[in-house]
Formats: C-alpha cells, sequence, structure tokens
C-alpha cells in the first residue's frame, strides 16, 4: 500500500442491482467496474469520460453515497469501504464535495449563513463565535467580499459563479484535505469557469488539497490537472500525466475525444470530423470483450472482441497506461498476422 | 424576515385575502375577548346549569336588536324589584305588626305582548308566613287582584300558570290579559302606558322585611336571543368561537404535520418503509371517517378532545400522504440533499431541515383551508347528537335549535345565528387559503 497516497482506491466496482417486481433480479448496472488509482496531497486527477462513463458514480462512491460492490478505498490510510456511520461522518468532514449545479446545491430556503452554518453544527461546532468566524474566512478564501453583504443572502440573489464560490466555500469549510469536484463549471457561464477553476487551484496550493476532478471537458483538464484518467463504460481506458495525454492519446477512444475537440482555425468550422460512429455502450450489458470495440476504428477482429484488455504500459512510458490490446504483445503478434 | 414582508406585499394584492383575514382576525379577536370575559368554568356553569340561573330569561326569545328593523316594537324583558329601590318600598308599623306596601312600575310601549310574566317574592321573617296581596293597576283605573295568599321565603308566583287568573282574565293569559286594551274586540292588543304592581304585605313581626321582584319576559332578549332552556345563546355563540378555531387548528395542524414527516420519512428510507406506510394509507383512505367517528362518540367518548385525537389519528394516513410523496420525491433527488449527505447530515436532520422546508411553503394554503373542514365536521358531529356533552358550541345550539323543532316553530334566529358564524369561519378561511394557493403555487413548477 502506497502511505503517501491521501486516497488509494483498489479495484473498485460500484454495481446497481435491476430488479423486477420489487425482487426478481434482472441484473446489474455497471457503474463502475473495476477502478483503481490514487492521489496524492497538493495533487489534481481529472477524471474524464462521455456521459454514462461512470465518473460521477465513481466520484459518489468515494464520497461515501454509494456503497462500493467490491474493492477498497483507502483515506489517508483509512479503509472508507469499512467504515461504520461514526467513522464515516468523521470521513465525510475531511472530503469537501463540489457538485455540477450551484443553484440546486444550495437550499433554496437557506440564507448564506445558514447554509454554511450547517456543516459546521452537524461536525459539533457549538461555538457561535467560531462558526462565525470559520465562515468568515471560507467566504474570504472564496473572494465573496465583503463577507457581511452575503451573509444573508438567499442562492437565488447571488449570480451563477457567486452561487459556485459559496459552494466551495462549503467544501472547504471542513477543511478538508480533498474536494471532490463533479463537473464543477459545466453549468457556468463560459466567462467565469476559468475564475472558478483558478480558484479551486488557489485554495489547493494554500490547503495543499487534493483535488478529483471529473469533467467531460477536455479542454480545461489540460491546465487545471496533474494527471488524467479517461473513463470508458465503468472502466479506466487510459492513465497519463495531463500533458502527455493530451498531446499523446494512446487509446483509441481517447484520441477520438481529443479530435472531437472544437478547434478554433476558422478553416475547419465547415469540416466533419471523425467521430467514432455509435453510442456509449450499454452498462447493463456491457460488450463482450473490450468495452470500446464495436466503435474502435482500429480494433483487432478475432482478439478485441472476445478478451477484455489489460492495462499496459504505453511505448510513451512514464506512467501512461492504456486499456488496450494495442499495446501489448499478444495485440502486437495479431497485427504481425493480419499484415 | 424578507420573505414574509414579499408574501404580505403579494398577499394585498388579493382583495380577497384581505377579507378573509378580516374575518379570521375578527374571529380571534373574538375568541380571546370571549376567553377572557367568560372564563371556561363560567361558561360551562352558565350553559349546563339549569333554568334556575336563566330564571329572568325568557324562553326561546328572539335577539332583541330585531326592534332595529322598521315596523317592529316587540317587548324586551323588564325586571322590576324592590330591591335596592326603596322609594317603591313603604313601610308601616303597627304595633307589633309590619304591613309593607310595594309598588313596582312597569312602562308598557310595546306592539306585542310579553311572552310571560312571574312575580318573585322573597321574604325574611321569624315565626309567621307573611300575608301578601298583589294587585295589577293598569293605566286606564282597572285593578286586577293577581295574588292573595300568604308565602314562603321565597315564593315564585307563575302568573302565565294561574289558571284562575286565566279565566277572570276572559279566557286570556295573564302575559296577554294583563296588558290587553279591554275595549278593542277581536284579536288582543296591547293597551301601552304606565302600569303598577301593588304588592301589600303584613308581616308579623317588626324585624320581618319582604322584597318583591316582577319579571315580564320579552319577545326579544339579548344579542342573540334564548333557548328553550332560557339560556342566553350568546355564551354558546360565543364560546363556540374558540373551540371552533381551536379545533380545527388543531386538527389541521396535527393532521398536516404528521402527515408531512410521515411522508418524508417514507421517501427517505424508501424500501419497505414506503411500501408499508403506501399500504396503510391506501387502507386507510377507504375507511370511512364519519362512521368511525359516530361508533367513537357512541361506544367511548364524546369529549371534544377524544374526538380530536381521533379525528387527527384518522387524517395521518391521509390522501395527503400521496401528494407529499410525489413532492418529496422530487425534492429527495435534489443535489443540496446529496450535498447534505456528503457533509455528514443525518437522515433525522436531512428530512427535519431540509426535506420539510422546502415543502412546508407549499403546505400553508392547504393548511389554511383545511381549518373550516374541521370546523365543519365538528359541528357536523354535534349536529349528529355526538358533540361534546359539556361545551357550547355552534354545532350544539344547530343540534338543540334542530331537535326542537325551531324551523316549524319559527325560531328561524335559533339556525341562522351558530349556521352564519359556521359560514363566515369557513369563508374567511377559504378566501386566505385560496389567496395564498395563488401566490404560493407558482413556485410549485420551481421545485
Amino acid at each position: 500500500m502506497d502511505t503517501d497516497a491521501l486516497l488509494q482506491v483498489k479495484d473498485l466496482y460500484t454495481w446497481f442491482e435491476l430488479r423486477r417486481w420489487g425482487f426478481a433480479r434482472v441484473g446489474y448496472v455497471r457503474a463502475v467496474d473495476g477502478v483503481s488509482f490514487e492521489l496524492y496531497p497538493g495533487e489534481t486527477v481529472a477524471v474524464v469520460g462521455e456521459s454514462g462513463s461512470g465518473k460521477s458514480t465513481l466520484a459518489k462512491t468515494i464520497l461515501g453515497l454509494y456503497r462500493p460492490t467490491r474493492g477498497e478505498i483507502y483515506f489517508a490510510g483509512k479503509p472508507v469501504h469499512q467504515m461504520k456511520a461514526a467513522g464515516l461522518k468523521e470521513y465525510r468532514a475531511k472530503v469537501g464535495y463540489v457538485q455540477q449545479d450551484p443553484f440546486g446545491a444550495l437550499p433554496p430556503f437557506m440564507n448564506v449563513r445558514r447554509i454554511l452554518e450547517e456543516p459546521l453544527i452537524v461536525h459539533g461546532v457549538r461555538d457561535r463565535v467560531e462558526r462565525e468566524q470559520r465562515i468568515h474566512r471560507a467566504l474570504e478564501d472564496v473572494k465573496l467580499v465583503p463577507v457581511e453583504d452575503y451573509l444573508s443572502k438567499f442562492p437565488h440573489q447571488l449570480s451563477g459563479g457567486q452561487q459556485q464560490r459559496l459552494v466551495i466555500a462549503r467544501a472547504i469549510l471542513l477543511e478538508p484535505r480533498m474536494i471532490v469536484a463533479d463537473e464543477p463549471v459545466s453549468m457556468l457561464d463560459v466567462s467565469v469557469r476559468v475564475e472558478i477553476l483558478e480558484l479551486l487551484r488557489k485554495i489547493q496550493q494554500e490547503y495543499n488539497l487534493g483535488i478529483i476532478y471529473i469533467t467531460h471537458d477536455l479542454s480545461t483538464v489540460r491546465h487545471f490537472s496533474h494527471r488524467i484518467l479517461v473513463m470508458y463504460g465503468g472502466k479506466v481506458v487510459e492513465r497519463a500525466r495531463a500533458r502527455d495525454l493530451v498531446r499523446n492519446p494512446q487509446h483509441p477512444y481517447t484520441q477520438a475525444l481529443l479530435a472531437a475537440l472544437s478547434d478554433p482555425r476558422a478553416e475547419n468550422a465547415h469540416t466533419l470530423k471523425p467521430v467514432p460512429p455509435g453510442e456509449p455502450p450499454s452498462l447493463l450489458n456491457p460488450p463482450p470483450g473490450c468495452r470500446f470495440h464495436p466503435r474502435c476504428p482500429v480494433r483487432i477482429e478475432g482478439l478485441c472482441e472476445r478478451e477484455a484488455p489489460p492495462e499496459v504500459e504505453t511505448p510513451q512510458g512514464a506512467g501512461h497506461k492504456a486499456l488496450c490490446w494495442l499495446y501489448h504483445e499478444r495485440g502486437e503478434k495479431k497485427e504481425e498476422v493480419a499484415m | 424576515m424578507n420573505s414574509v414582508l414579499k408574501r404580505w406585499a403579494e398577499i394585498r394584492r388579493y382583495p380577497s385575502a384581505i377579507a378573509g383575514m378580516m374575518i379570521i382576525l375578527a374571529l380571534v379577536a373574538l375568541s380571546v375577548y370571549t376567553v377572557f370575559a367568560i372564563p371556561y368554568r363560567q361558561a360551562i356553569q352558565l350553559w349546563r346549569g339549569g333554568e334556575n340561573l336563566w330564571i329572568e330569561n325568557p324562553r326561546n326569545a328572539a335577539p332583541a336588536w330585531f326592534n332595529l328593523f322598521p315596523g317592529i316594537n316587540l317587548p324586551t324583558t323588564m325586571v322590576i324589584e324592590s330591591q335596592g329601590s326603596p322609594e317603591r318600598k313603604a313601610a308601616l308599623d303597627l304595633d307589633g305588626l309590619k304591613e309593607v306596601r310595594i309598588e313596582l312600575p312597569v312602562s308598557f310601549t310595546f306592539d306585542g305582548f310579553p311572552k310571560e310574566i312571574s312575580l318573585f317574592l322573597s321574604a325574611r321573617y321569624q315565626t309567621a308566613d307573611p300575608y301578601i296581596t298583589a294587585t295589577w293597576i293598569t293605566p286606564d283605573g282597572r285593578e286586577i287582584v293577581l295574588a292573595d295568599q300568604s308565602i314562603k321565603r321565597e315564593a315564585s308566583i307563575r302568573l302565565s300558570q294561574d289558571t284562575r287568573l286565566e279565566r277572570r282574565l276572559r279566557g286570556l293569559s295573564a302575559e296577554i290579559g294583563l296588558f290587553a286594551d279591554p275595549n278593542r274586540q277581536g284579536e288582543p292588543v296591547p293597551l301601552k302606558g304606565e302600569y303598577r304592581l301593588v304588592v301589600d304585605a303584613l308581616l308579623f313581626a317588626p324585624g320581618d322585611d319582604l322584597d318583591a321582584k316582577l319579571v315580564v319576559y320579552g319577545q326579544l332578549h339579548g344579542l342573540a336571543g334564548t333557548d328553550h332552556r332560557r339560556r342566553d345563546l350568546t355564551i354558546p355563540l360565543l364560546w363556540g368561537a374558540p373551540i371552533a378555531l381551536a379545533f380545527g387548528f388543531l386538527a389541521a395542524i396535527g393532521s398536516t404535520l404528521s402527515t408531512m414527516i410521515i411522508a418524508a420519512a417514507g421517501v427517505w428510507w424508501g424500501r419497505w418503509v414506503d411500501a408499508l406506510i403506501q399500504r396503510i394509507t391506501e387502507v386507510n383512505l377507504i375507511l370511512p371517517v364519519l362512521p368511525i367517528l359516530i361508533m367513537v362518540g357512541t361506544m367511548y367518548s364524546r369529549s371534544i378532545w377524544v374526538i380530536l385525537n381521533v379525528v387527527i389519528l384518522l387524517g395521518i394516513f391521509s390522501g395527503g400522504i400521496k401528494t407529499y410523496r410525489a413532492i418529496f420525491l422530487q425534492v429527495k433527488e435534489s443535489p443540496y440533499i446529496e450535498a447534505a449527505r456528503a457533509y455528514g447530515a443525518s437522515s433525522l436532520r436531512i428530512i427535519f431541515r431540509y426535506m420539510i422546508p422546502r415543502v412546508a411553503p407549499i403546505l400553508v394554503p392547504q393548511f389554511v383551508a383545511l381549518i373550516p373542514s374541521y370546523v365543519f365536521l365538528e359541528a357536523t358531529l354535534a349536529v349528529l347528537g355526538l358533540g361534546d356533552p359539556i361545551l357550547p358550541t355552534w354545532g350544539k345550539v344547530l343540534d338543540d335549535a334542530y331537535t326542537n323543532g325551531a324551523i316549524y316553530r319559527g325560531y328561524f334566529y335559533w339556525v341562522l345565528l351558530p349556521s352564519a358564524l359556521l359560514i363566515t369561519t369557513g369563508l374567511g378561511f377559504s378566501m386566505v387559503g385560496f389567496a395564498l394557493d395563488r401566490i404560493f403555487n407558482p413556485r410549485l413548477r420551481g421545485l
């Protein structure tokens, strides 16, 4: 076990049981299907994937909102997957959660002071003065100043960017060591996205936080994360340092994702981009073999649709790994045979 | 605070809401006044005390304000007594004996006859019973002897029931015969003017004394009239207000709050908890409320508090659960609930601090509109003879009116006054409730 890691996720599975008539088991939705990674203090790991890739389920499992079906989660060496109510509560104080929809994430009937008081009350901060001080500090940290102007406002009186700052303030209020940000800027105006991401980075540096940044937006990922995990059909298909992954994507899926990124050059406005056909895989009945094979432009017939690929080191090295037969010796041999 | 002010500004745009609120405020003010002016014990005593308490009231008299209508000039009750008015009493000492003469003036200026007439005498004496003669002197000088007898310490001479007197008055009972104009033929017509009742008493010791009280019962009495037991109807009409409001409010708050909490808990814990709550609700929905209440009333207790509890109990698993459940299912999926779980809020905290406050504003108009339905339920039970046997309520008055055939006998005030109060109460709450519904409901879409 890696003792330096803030968070260690080992072979995590989160499946949801599907039942008919309330008891007859029909099958499982395999939202997270064998994910492992580590997060170190001060580091940002981005989890990238399209809708239905299981990235939000991964986030919620890490937060303890879903029980993992199998696998282990260690936070600062402690097993989260075995925690009982009391331990889980303590763990939750150390993990902040920033959601996608800032307005929805704030109870509409509470004002700013009340919203920020809630976590403190839940975690037994009895002293009124101390609560007030911590609320002030958190609001100053997220640049909602002057603090007094905001304390008695209700969420609907704040702009989208201010609401998300408030959500971040709530997330850091309990002095967490890790923040899980589930698409923190995707519902915000483009003009404030960078601002919010910069704020998260500043807070990260100030408190040496580990951040799990969940997004489907590859364009911001390079600048705001150290490492990237690409998820597809509940599995991590590629992992690498941010720059390496964006420059040299190895997995065909990642390559397709990056190719689909908008390109600012004017002549490209009229060209169609090569996007893999088909739909994201069903998580209830995932395709056999590699989950990407029905859409894969370079699939190896006879191998990819039969056997699930293992995670292999790509020729790029430096921890750049992909879940693809292309980089496995068996895949290489097949290719030779095919030629 | 801000939001309350904003709501108030919105409410003010609806004249019906303002009118309704004024009705509710008036009812609340009336209740507060009643509870302080006629304390509970006193009210119960007046309501249940029997006829002796109300001896000076006529039976089944209409309210006194009937005289305000043009063309109506009916007698109200007159009580003329010697006690406290020494000028009405003259005493003459005849060695050993004492003669007392009491003159009670009756100024009669009405177009109708009184309902009844009675003379009450109270004597203080040592040995022998006093001997009295009562004489009625009409404005035109006729003298009619009403009584000529010895009396005990307390004597009630019910002139209207004296058949011998009736015969002497040419077959007219005292309250008519004594006041009728002898010169008119046919239907008797009252003779207006100054009447006098003279009581001559012979007492057998110098220390003895006698007081007389003449009660001319009017056809009209008090603010609300009287019932068949001479009780002043202002008592039950006034006390009906606090009881109705308390019953309606408690039943509404008890059933809506518990319904909402249970719906929220069912949605939050889901699975078998939710299923159980839904099944209980479905069974409860087909149970008839009124027959159950009648059963409880006949077989167990008719106390309003027992009935209130049964009403609340039956109201817990009401159709409201289904409505609230639909809303809570939406609320449960809100990201802010997820956020609360993520920072460690407990299930109970989430239910009470995050789910219920979200739905509470929707509840307010329903709650306000629900109050009168419980007020009516209480009245319904009373009319069915299952009202609280002790408390004076509007329903009780209606019940008495019904069992005494008020409508057939023309005592329509007896039915109309409590009905008007019930309808006004319902109207007030409904107008406010509907206005609140219009104000609060657009927000439902924003859930």
